[in-house]
């Protein structure tokens, strides 16, 4: 297997959905590559704290504008 | 390093059937419920493609509002979650039009570009990098990171990677084939570590 093919299938890897056989080759392929096994050590870290992390904090007295906007629309016909 | 799982379909009745089931009753504090479990995912995706705080506000009370509103049509064959997303996509694009005044918004704009489709930056990272940074540094990194990505990727890796959309239903909601959604997701994916790797790489000599 040649790095383009790998990372071909690394988000296949990443999202685990190879078959077994393709996870095989895959892995021959990292144990000698380290190029791709740091691919694909980093763009999982990438997923990961992108996953973890809140970026955006939700603003506060938000959800009471809303709920008060929902009120107001429901008096009017719900 | 940990195994990122992918999310599993549930097997089971979604408990959102019976809140919608309720909300559909006129039971108001069942949608109330339904804001507060989906609020911070709806202002995310509407901050990620307005990419500014009053538009993401004004996006989130529209999109949950027009759920509301629209109640009777969500046919309950998709996830009352994934429904939602649509609706705040299509808001929070509606909204970046009206700001840039007529110029058309697609989420087609701006990919036409190589960069990350074959990784160049392969120094390692630090373990644990995000530790080497406080919490308000590594939040204004992240964003200014994901900010730099094409439109049309950072929308693709937001509902797949961070909502937690499968593939199909962020090719449903953003009216794109399974195939673009898998391009732009390895593209995006790949971009953002390499944009990462200049604050996260390991340090020769200065590892803290």
């Amino acid at each position: 297997m040649t790095c383009t093919e790998f990372l071909a299938l690394l988000d296949d890897l990443i999202d685990d959905s190879v078959s077994a056989e393709t996870r095989a080759e895959l892995q021959t392929h990292l144990s000698g590559c380290d190029h791709c096994k740091v691919t694909l050590d980093t763009t999982r870290k990438t997923i990961e704290i992108y996953r973890s992390h809140e970026i955006y904090d939700l603003p506060t007295g938000l959800r009471e504008r809303l709920h008060a906007a929902i009120m107001a629309r429901c008096k009017k016909g719900c | 390093m940990a195994t990122i799982q992918p999310i599993a379909g549930e097997l089971e009745p979604h408990p959102d059937v019976a809140l919608v089931a309720r909300v559909r009753e006129g039971d108001v504090s069942a949608y109330d419920a339904l804001v507060r479990k989906y609020e911070r995912q709806v202002f995310r995706i509407a901050q990620h493609i307005t990419q500014n705080r009053e538009d993401a506000e004004d996006v989130m009370q529209d999109a949950f509002l027009k759920a509301y509103e629209k109640l009777d049509q969500f046919q309950g064959n998709s996830k009352f979650y994934t429904w939602l997303v649509r609706i705040a996509v299509n808001e929070s694009l509606m909204r970046l039009r009206k700001r840039r005044t007529g110029k058309m918004v697609s989420i087609d704009e701006d990919i036409e570009t190589d960069e990350g489709s074959v990784p160049r930056d392969l120094a390692d990272w630090a373990p644990d990098p995000e530790q080497n940074y406080n919490q308000a540094e590594l939040a204004e990194i992240l964003r200014k990171t994901i900010q730099g990505l094409p439109q049309g990727f950072r929308i693709v890796f937001v509902l797949r990677d961070v909502e937690g959309l499968s593939t199909e239903e962020t090719a449903t909601t953003l009216g794109l084939s399974i195939p673009a959604v898998k391009s732009r997701l390895l593209r995006a994916r790949l971009q953002l570590r390499e944009r990462l790797s200049r604050y996260f790489r390991r340090k020769r000599g200065v590892e803290k």
